[in-house]
């Protein structure tokens, strides 16, 4: 009888803590009758009074196990416990550790658990098994050293600047203030600073949540670039570890990649450079601390195609998105964007062929997106020209010395004659991500498209766009060869350059790239093609060659085949330069590659033929020449 | 005038002894006890002339009840007929209830009689099995005992009268005076309640209640709690904190002064009705001198039972340490090796030992070397000395200056189910207990655990060889944890031993293992205290240990034999901590009656009680010298207390909750305390005992002024993150080290 009411008398025990529990004589009467017992009056008041004297007792009784179990809360166990002790059965089914709730019903003034019913066909049969208990396990933790040490609770993190020692608090405060203030010369002073600086480790979580505040700056492109330069100089330093804020750099970094910055609305703001300078620096941190996050340049391209793939969103995140990947290397563009370009193109199609003045902005736009997929995939099939003779030849300093000349010839003036030079900034130049980027992806299962097919196909969407051109292998050095190369792509710049027809809102974003410098900004997009190529003059046969040359006549009518003096003659491309936004140097490049597949099933251009409505092929050819030469005019 | 049977652990353990003499109905006017344990109380019931013929008849009735219980009927009949018994007593249906009391609930259904029988059960059960037939002799005269208690009363209304009487008379006195007979008010009320609602008077009960429940100290809060649910006389049955209040008597200390006062005012007023409680149930300790302020009064009170006599604490106590042996200590290892390697002889070597200097000297406090038998010393254990020794060296030395550092072991994944923490000496490893009644122990070192191969393998092993020790480990089994299966109930205590071989653990199932950690298996259970065992610790030479629990006896073990050596009973309530001496010639035990005690090893006898705290005490720790106890309570304050003057020598006040962990450093300058309220603080110990003036009087009265710095004396607190302190340990270089488990909630 008293194992029954005791519910009920708990519950007002709880509610009025003052009082003690008193079960009404009622619910005696009640739980009798249900037992089949008939009680007067008197003989339930007693039973109540006992009853709730002995719960008390038990109550009391338990309180010392839950005391010596070192716990605040008393549990059901307990309680059982203490009736177990006093020889009285104990209550099962209440041994839940969370709280029961109790729930009222007005009208009896009934409290009561709830307790649901549990379909066990669909507990047995559900598939999310629910965890075990993880093991009990024993971790140290040093919480107070000397009896000083954080007068914080264990565990927690140093939540604020004031736990620094005040040198390097003001350390922080001057260099955060000169990177983000007015003068241009404190920047370079701190960011040189903070390049070199063997003793800010301690402040490193603090620069990364300062670097983490591009999205609260993104209508400012300067703090931006700023913030990026910053970043740039704690990645450049030897002296610090990055760990996992490399994720965190890599974010912000990606933000001012990929996102529709706030800035982008004025068409005035030149936040392409923005985009490809953030594009070289997560290549670079790529390169050089990508080791740190496992996992981390699968993310970064999946970010990007994500991006990519999303027509929603606004051509210039498209933009970040081509120049991201073409900063990771030719693999990147080669694994995310060559396979998705059939798809993109029609969308960018769309908008270029859209000649309505409302859609000049996103026309304008959209020829800057279309620049940057033909570097990227210009890059990708010299790149893999490179990897295949380099494979073949084990020339590794084939690629090395191939890399050099780009850098040579990106310094030197655009008369693509230079010699070869040494790169100037090893760890940002591109060499180390390209060099890398051979080496380093490694994708799971994935088919590559051979050279050949795959020239054909970007041929299909770009046309002499695309100007990747045969030429003497040995007469690389001899650039004269480039000079007529460059007006098959070079004709937009002219165009836009001088007297363009189209849009003249375009001009201040042109010109605007052209002013930086590209060392500065260190564009993967302004890196010109090698003049040199240090491959070896080609070792295939000739009848490939001459396969390729015999069909792609009207592509490459400037190639010419001379015999090169060591032997075989070899092929080279040459690598017209982009119009848009672009310094239009042309861009030679010389390979050999493997005897390519019959080129006869070329497929049907298609696209190239829409091309010249774009303005691209259509122009005559004799203007090539001096689109050409006025591209060089502005350097 | 009835005395109550008893609550002096030596009675008790005459009552273990020889069941039928424990006193009872004795009429005798004795105001004093003979102090603890020391002699055998005087049975006279001065209602019946022949003790002797009645103690028989007594003994027989044990004999017949205990044999009834076993089902012998007809050794019963015969006995009966020899013995000429005529009577038979009362069929008491609470005998198979006998064996699980200890705050049972009767059924109502109960006759008088046979709750009656159980209540006395229930205060003579914690003597253990063995007084089973005891139990029986004593059930009957019991009765009449409580029954004459409070049989005498005057009318019920008049108690309120009484009552607030008494209150106007002591609120009238000189201030000196009223400190010292403000005492009395809480056991009157109690007592005068309780004779109220024995004696059915409920309502007249209740309103005497309401009316002066709130003039009572309001250290006595949890005890009101319990007396205000109690209106009837049933109720009284059983219920052990009632049972403490007519078991012992309550002892105040007043001066001789205020004591002449109160007895003039009563016999003045013909008050008979409070002079009678006063006579029963109190034990007026009379001091010469001048009475006691108000805050040394409090400092005092609190406990269960009143003060603790002054007799109690007057016995000597060896508190100095043991002389060590001497070992032969290798210093410097790496540098003599290398000077030896270099042909030096090691003419050194002997005379280097580190220990001799300071134990040539006997300290005369200490105990003779051998008045406890203590193990040799095994070649191991002397090895242990020497790494001790080497450590001692790389000790730092603490002070308010040099604080240590805190490791927190944090448990996670425990689900609020760790009980109790233990780490080894030498801080290698950890154990766990657990609610789930699974003891845990952890490597802390990089060094696995390993168990020993099976008898199987073992034979095949060259005993021959060097490095046997190692071979008969079996690498398969390494891990970093092993957990220990074999108790029924949550792990309330576990102990390793000083030589790392063996794990104590006392469980709510009643009984204390001895685990092996070569093997990790269970080796002995000991059984003993049938009722949860909340503490056990060895001893700091091993082979002894000692366990405490909620029968309120603490029992002291041999490792090699299965009953206990001792028995300590005396505690009113659960023994819930129990600590060795560090020269293992005693043991401290802290119980939910709010008193220490201190035992002697060599003869169980009761050396020092320890009144002041306000709650259970769950902590305890003695100073490295031996010479003083910290204890920690419920009411989150930490006592220090002098052994050798049996005094309370400080009050650190800080912790908001339950302390749960003490620790003095191994140099015995900073005292350690953990709490549930999530911190652990610091304190200066060498400050504190340094400021205790201990001059003769204060020696001989026991009255002690203390200082209220326990803010000069704290010298830090250190937050946990939701992680509860249970354990503190410092290590031979001293460290401090922390555990408890993460509490998420």
């Amino acid at each position: 009888c008293s194992r029954s009411t005791e519910f009920p008398a708990k519950m007002t025990e709880t509610r009025e803590e003052r009082r003690f529990a008193e079960v009404p004589r009622e619910s005696i009467k009640l739980m009798a009758e249900s037992a089949g017992v008939e009680l007067g009056d008197d003989v339930a008041a007693m039973l109540a009074e006992d009853v709730c004297y002995r719960l008390r007792e038990a109550t009391q009784n338990s309180s010392q196990f839950m005391r010596h179990a070192k716990r605040r809360k008393l549990t059901v166990e307990d309680f059982n416990r203490a009736l177990r002790w006093s020889n009285t059965e104990t209550i099962c089914g209440y041994g839940a550790q969370d709280a029961l709730p109790f729930r009222p019903l007005k009208e009896g003034e009934l409290f009561f658990v709830e307790d649901r019913e549990v379909n066990l066909v669909e507990l047995a049969l559900a598939t999310n098994i629910p965890k075990g208990c993880a093991e009990t396990m024993v971790r140290v933790h040093v919480s107070y050293l000397d009896g000083k040490g954080n007068l914080e609770p264990q565990g927690t993190v140093p939540s604020a600047v004031q736990s620094l020692s005040d040198d390097l608090l003001k350390y922080y405060q001057q260099i955060t203030r000169a990177i983000l203030g007015e003068d241009p010369h404190l920047m370079k002073v701190a960011l040189l600073d903070l390049q070199s600086n063997s003793k800010i480790a301690a402040l490193l979580p603090y620069f990364v949540y300062v670097i983490s505040g591009v999205k609260s700056v993104s209508h400012d492109l300067d703090q931006l670039n700023r913030l990026l330069h910053m970043v740039k100089s704690l990645v450049q330093n030897p002296y610090l570890y990055l760990g996992s804020y490399v994720r965190s750099l890599v974010s912000s970094v990606m933000y001012c990649i990929l996102e529709p910055l706030a800035a982008s609305i004025n068409p005035l703001n030149d936040h392409w450079t923005l985009r490809d300078y953030a594009a070289l620096l997560l290549s670079h941190i790529f390169w050089t601390h990508g080791d740190l996050v496992s996992g981390l340049y699968h993310q970064i391209l999946l970010s990007l195609q994500k991006v990519l793939s999303d027509p929603v969103r606004p051509l210039c995140s498209h933009y970040g998105a081509v120049v991201g990947l073409h900063a990771l290397g030719w693999k990147a563009v080669e694994r995310v964007l060559y396979p998705h370009l059939p798809a993109y193109w029609a969308n960018l199609q769309a908008v270029l062929d859209d000649y309505s003045v409302s859609n000049a902005q996103v026309k304008a736009d959209g020829h800057k997106v279309y620049g940057a997929i033909l570097v990227a995939v210009e890059r990708l099939l010299k790149m893999k020209a490179v990897s295949l003779s380099a494979s073949a030849e084990g020339g590794a300093a084939a690629l090395q010395g191939s890399v050099g000349g780009m850098m040579g010839f990106r310094e030197s003036s655009p008369g693509l004659s230079p010699p070869p030079e040494p790169l100037s900034e090893p760890p940002l130049g591109i060499a180390s991500h390209l060099q890398a980027g051979g080496a380093g992806c490694q994708w799971e299962e994935w088919t590559p498209v051979s050279l050949p097919d795959m020239y054909c196909e970007l041929y299909s969407f770009f046309g002499d766009s695309l100007a990747v051109r045969f030429s003497t292998g040995p007469a690389l050095g001899g650039a004269p060869s480039a000079t007529p190369i460059q007006s098959s792509d070079t004709r937009k710049e002219p165009g836009s350059g001088a007297a363009n027809l189209e849009s003249t809102r375009k001009m201040p974003q042109l010109t605007a790239n052209m002013n930086i410098s590209p060392r500065q900004d260190g564009s993967p997009r302004t890196e010109p093609a090698p003049p040199s190529l240090a491959t070896a003059p080609g070792r295939l046969g000739g009848a490939p060659k001459r396969k390729k040359g015999g069909q792609s006549r009207d592509i490459f009518p400037k190639a010419r085949f001379p015999p090169p003096q060591v032997g075989p003659p070899a092929f080279s491309f040459l690598i017209g330069g982009r119009q848009m936004g672009r310094r239009c140097q042309g861009r030679r490049f010389q390979t050999s590659f493997t005897p390519t597949p019959s080129l006869t099933s070329l497929p049907p251009r298609a696209y190239a033929h829409k091309l010249p409505v774009i303005g691209r092929v259509s122009k005559p050819v004799r203007r090539w020449t001096c689109s050409h030469y006025s591209l060089y005019l502005p350097l | 005038m009835t005395r109550l049977a008893v609550s002096a652990p030596g009675e008790k353990m005459a009552a273990v002894q020889d069941g039928g003499s424990e006193p009872e109905g004795e009429k005798e006017p004795q105001p004093e006890l003979p102090s603890d344990g020391s002699s055998a109380p005087a049975a006279t019931p001065a209602s019946k002339p022949e003790e002797q013929q009645q103690q028989q008849q007594q003994t027989l009735l044990a004999v017949l009840q205990f044999l009834k219980r076993n089902k012998l009927i007809e050794s019963v009949d015969a006995l009966r007929r020899e013995a000429g018994l005529a009577d038979e007593p009362d069929e008491a249906p609470g005998s198979e209830a006998g064996g699980g009391v200890g705050g049972a609930a009767a059924g109502s259904a109960d006759s008088a009689d046979a709750s009656a029988l159980l209540s006395r059960v229930a205060g003579a059960a914690q003597s253990g099995a063995a007084s089973a037939p005891a139990k029986g002799g004593e059930d009957q005269p019991d009765v009449s005992v409580v029954l004459s208690a409070y049989s005498q009363q005057g009318d019920p209304s008049l108690y309120q009268v009484y009552y607030s009487g008494l209150k106007k008379f002591i609120e009238s006195v000189l201030d000196c005076h009223r400190a010292e007979l403000s005492q009395l008010f809480y056991p009157l009320f109690v007592h005068m309640y309780l004779e109220l609602v024995y004696n059915n008077h409920e309502s007249e009960a209740k309103a005497f209640f309401e009316k002066f429940s709130g003039d009572q100290e309001c250290y006595y809060q949890d005890d009101l709690r319990v007396l205000s649910g109690l209106t009837k006389k049933e109720h009284m049955k059983g219920n052990e904190t009632l049972l403490d209040f007519r078991t012992s008597k309550f002892v105040l200390r007043i001066s001789r002064d205020s004591y002449q006062l109160l007895k003039r005012h009563l016999q003045e007023r013909q008050n008979n009705q409070i002079w009678n409680i006063i006579q029963e149930h109190l034990y007026i300790d009379i001091f010469d001198g001048m009475p006691r302020s108000k805050s040394q009064i409090d400092s005092m009170s609190g406990s269960l039972a009143g003060e603790a006599r002054r007799e109690a604490n007057k016995a000597k106590v060896f508190y100095g340490l043991l002389k060590e042996p001497e070992i032969e200590v290798p210093l410097d290892d790496e540098d003599e090796e290398a000077e030896n390697e270099e042909g030096k002889p090691k003419k050194k070597k002997p005379k280097k030992d580190s220990m001799g200097s300071k134990s040539k000297k006997q300290d005369p406090n200490a105990p003779q070397q051998n008045r406890i038998p203590l193990p040799e010393l095994k070649d191991s254990d002397k090895l242990d000395k020497i790494m001790y020794m080497k450590e001692a060296t790389k000790r730092i030395r603490l002070g308010p200056e040099t604080l240590p550092s805190i490791c927190f072991y944090t448990f996670l994944n425990v689900y609020q189910g760790l009980t109790a923490v233990d780490f080894t000496d030498d801080s290698s490893l950890i154990a766990g207990g657990f609610a789930d009644s699974t003891v845990r122990v952890w490597s802390v070192t990089p060094k696995k655990l390993r168990k020993v191969k099976s008898a199987a393998d073992l034979s095949l092993i060259d005993k021959e060889s060097d490095d046997v020790l190692e071979r008969i480990m079996d690498e398969k089994t390494a891990s970093e944890s092993k957990i220990l299966y074999g108790h029924s109930g949550p792990v309330y205590g576990v102990s390793f031993s000083p030589d790392r071989n063996y794990l104590l653990s006392s469980s709510e199932d009643g009984t204390v293992r001895l685990w092996s950690l070569q093997t990790f298996t269970c080796l002995v259970a000991y059984k003993g205290h049938n009722y949860p065992v909340w503490d056990t610790q060895f001893s700091p030479y091993g082979y002894y240990f000692v366990s405490g629990g909620h029968d309120r006896v603490a029992r002291l073990w041999a490792t090699d034999h299965y009953q206990p050596l001792r028995m300590f009973a005396g505690h009113l309530g659960d023994i819930t901590c129990t600590r060795f001496h560090p020269n293992s010639n005693y043991v401290a035990t802290g119980s939910a009656d709010r008193t220490i005690r201190l035992w002697d090893v060599l003869n169980g006898h009761c050396v020092r009680v320890f009144t002041g705290h306000k709650g259970p005490i769950h902590s305890l720790a003695f100073s490295p010298n031996g010479k003083y106890l910290a204890s920690g309570s419920t009411d989150g304050r930490v006592l220090l207390w002098d052994l050798g003057h049996g005094l309370m020598i400080g009050e650190l006040k800080g912790h908001t909750d339950t302390v749960y962990a003490l620790k003095f450093s191994r140099d015995g300058e900073i005292l350690a305390s953990g709490s549930m309220d999530n911190t652990v603080r610091l304190w200066d110990a060498f400050k504190a005992f340094d400021d205790v003036e201990t001059d003769d009087f204060t020696a001989a009265t026991g009255h002690i002024h203390l200082p209220d710095n326990s803010q000069e004396l704290l010298l830090g607190t250190y937050l946990t993150k939701a992680t509860p302190v249970i354990h503190l340990h410092f290590t031979r270089r001293n460290l401090l080290l922390a555990a408890g488990s993460y509490n998420s909630q």
